[in-house]
């Protein structure tokens, strides 16, 4: 008897403190995986009593699969641009409409109305960058501004490169390389598209988003790859660079929305403004080392990122990004199918 | 005669009755949690995939075509869908080489344990199942982090100055099959462990005093005994790692698949729900299939030999 009482004191004390726990209130964010600055989190958790939780993705569909069965559980993700129309005709988000936060103000001009949410009545930004190449310039000396590092492969590189897995990107980059334009629907394109990813598989060793540590560990010698993450590899290995393929990159942002079926709506809504003040954006970015699109956030940046060629694209190739953006269904499907065949 | 059989009847049914009854929960949770998902991945085979993956409800076959045969993206010509062949393939070799070897390295454990004296016994069975205490995915990372390029081994044969270049181990058909067996291979050794304890062993020193060779005494007489065992160890290691996908999906490095990341792969970027069950089914036949002919091929084996 004695021993069941003590028991049910013990259940009764966690109950209180696991009560207590909550509530101050819960944050659960679904987010790319290394993209979060843990330190900006802990700010954002101090100064709002908040207890957040982040849980990693590793691409678009991954996350929109989830997401659309239903009782995920999760209040925020961060979807990249092409991907956010869907998310909204899929109903997904809330409306939240960050263009009334109070720190809407910082935004920088150029998205505080963009194409793919106009007006801002769902997202916030994440971050921006491009896609290129990352090259170890120890092991390949030629020309590195160029997607044939991927798909004609340099014989130094062969057996040394890694491709990221993110379907768009990889196609986007294909279509580019053969004269295409971003979602083209050009068959006689396409075709050659696929031939040209088929015959370079073989040059490849994997098909990985685990970049920043292989790189900089020697298991990889090239790679498709993103800006952010290109520049991690560079204060790892100074001989990585980043290259801006003279075919064409595509320039994308990720954006920070809420979900319709979020538990911790103000929370979610609070950590929305949160990330527009420019002190917590510039936090965010010293840590996955992309820009932010927040205005005068520059100066809570590291100082390492003033002018670092992976943030800031250099004049002579500024001509040659293009703008990421959701491809008609029909196209899309197409691209799916290359994709899978390349896959298998 | 009936009269006195009347009592005993009904308390038998009441009997069987109870049994039922109580043996009624079980049998609930493994009809709704075993068969109800199999039965809605078997239900999304047969219907059309949705633009962003999910299913539509309209009924196609086109799942099922996709396991055989595959359309030309750009003429629609069909033809036998030799990439999904050789990842089958891919994934049968794979499996049936890691059953080999933790066969050829398990069986000696075995042995080395049962031969042991009854108390220290339980030591070495119990060193065998510490790896389970840590999770397959750090298992797996541990193995990276020794074959990779400048991982334990290749680093300790550049300084030893046996090869100028790191040797490409990692993301190849070999480190997957070093990760399944390291991963697998306490399921070989238990089962086998099991049936020879159970060996009596003055049957192999009757075969030596019979002047038997150790390899024949091994071959007639320890291996027809610890049969059970060896198809249990193998059944255990063979069907796992034909759907293994965190070993393939981080030694193999997303590019050489196996079954259980081509079907995964179908479920997200390929977008292609319906494939992705159709090929879920077809794993689970094969496993079917090779399960009756292991089970019937030992069954008739140990009729032979009484």
């Amino acid at each position: 008897m004695k021993c069941m009482t003590a028991t049910m004191a013990l259940t009764a004390a966690l109950l209180a403190s696991t009560g207590l726990a909550r509530a101050e209130g819960e944050l659960n964010i679904y987010n790319w995986g290394n993209y979060t600055s843990p330190e900006m989190i802990k700010k954002f958790e101090d100064e709002y009593k908040v207890k957040v939780t982040i849980t990693d993705y590793d691409s678009n569909d991954t996350a929109l699969a989830k997401v659309r069965q239903g009782g995920s559980g999760f209040d925020m993700v961060v979807p990249s641009q092409n991907y956010i129309p869907i998310w909204i005709s899929e109903g997904l988000f809330l409306e939240t409409n960050p263009s009334q936060m109070e720190n809407f103000k910082n935004v920088a001009k150029e998205w505080v109305d963009p194409e793919f949410d106009r007006g801002r009545k769902y997202t916030v930004p994440w971050a921006m960058g491009t896609v290129g190449t990352v090259v170890n310039t120890d092991v390949y000396k030629g020309d590195i501004n160029t997607w044939a590092i991927i798909f004609d492969t340099p014989d130094e590189l062969k057996g040394k490169v890694n491709v990221v897995p993110e379907m768009n990107d990889v196609m986007d980059a294909a279509v580019l390389y053969n004269g295409g334009t971003k979602c083209t629907g050009d068959l006689t394109i396409l075709k050659k598209v696929r031939d040209t990813l088929i015959k370079a598989k073989p040059d490849w060793v994997a098909m990985e988003y685990g970049t920043v540590e292989k790189m900089g560990s020697g298991d990889f010698s090239a790679s498709s790859d993103w800006n952010g993450s290109a520049f991690r590899q560079r204060l790892k290995n100074p001989a990585i660079k980043y290259g801006y393929p003279k075919e064409g990159f595509v320039g994308w942002s990720d954006n920070l929305a809420v979900l319709k079926d979020a538990k911790n709506v103000e929370n979610a809504k609070l950590f929305q403004n949160f990330m527009m003040d420019p002190e917590n954006a510039g936090m965010n970015s010293g840590f996955h080392r992309y820009a932010n699109g927040i205005a005068g956030s520059d100066e809570f940046m590291p100082a390492d990122m003033k002018g670092a060629p992976e943030i800031d694209i250099p004049a002579e190739f500024a001509g040659n990004a293009v703008p990421s953006m959701t491809c008609p269904p029909e196209v899309q499907e197409l691209y799916t199918k290359i994709w899978t065949e390349l896959q298998k | 005669m009936t009269q006195p059989a009347g009592p005993i009847d009904a308390e038998q049914s009441r009997d069987i009755r109870k049994r039922w009854l109580l043996s009624l929960p079980a049998l609930l949770i493994i009809l709704v949690a075993a068969s109800g998902p199999l039965l809605i991945v078997l239900l999304y085979s047969f219907l059309t995939p949705g633009p962003y993956g999910d299913v539509a409800w309209r009924f196609s076959l086109e799942g099922w075509i996709g396991v055989v045969l595959e359309k030309d993206i750009f003429d629609d010509t069909l033809s036998l869908a030799d990439a999904h062949v050789s990842i089958f393939l891919r994934s049968a070799g794979l499996s049936l080489m890691t059953t080999v070897l933790t066969l050829l390295v398990g069986f000696p454990t075995a042995y080395f344990i049962a031969t042991r004296p009854e108390r220290s016994r339980e030591l070495w069975l119990f060193l065998i199942t510490i790896p389970f205490w840590t999770n397959l995915l750090i298992r797996t990372f541990a193995i990276l982090e020794i074959i990779r390029n400048e991982g334990l081994i290749n680093t300790l044969l550049i300084d030893l100055g046996l090869i100028g270049r790191p040797m490409q181990m990692l993301f190849t058909d070999g480190a997957i099959l070093v990760g399944m067996v390291y991963v697998y291979l306490p399921l070989m050794v238990l089962p086998l462990y099991a049936s020879m304890e159970k060996l009596d062993f003055r049957l192999v020193e009757a075969g030596y005093d019979l002047y038997a060779t150790p390899f024949r005494v091994l071959r007639r007489i320890i291996i027809p005994l610890v049969k059970p065992g060896i198809v249990a160890g193998s059944i255990l290691v063979f069907i796992p790692a034909l759907g293994a996908y965190v070993t393939p999906s981080i030694l193999g490095g997303g590019k050489n698949l196996m079954l259980g990341n081509l079907i995964e792969l179908q479920f997200g970027q390929g977008r292609n729900w319906p494939l992705g069950s159709a090929l879920s089914i077809t794993l689970m036949l094969i496993v079917m299939v090779a399960l009756l002919f292991y089970v019937r091929n030992a069954g008739s084996q140990g009729a032979r030999h009484g």
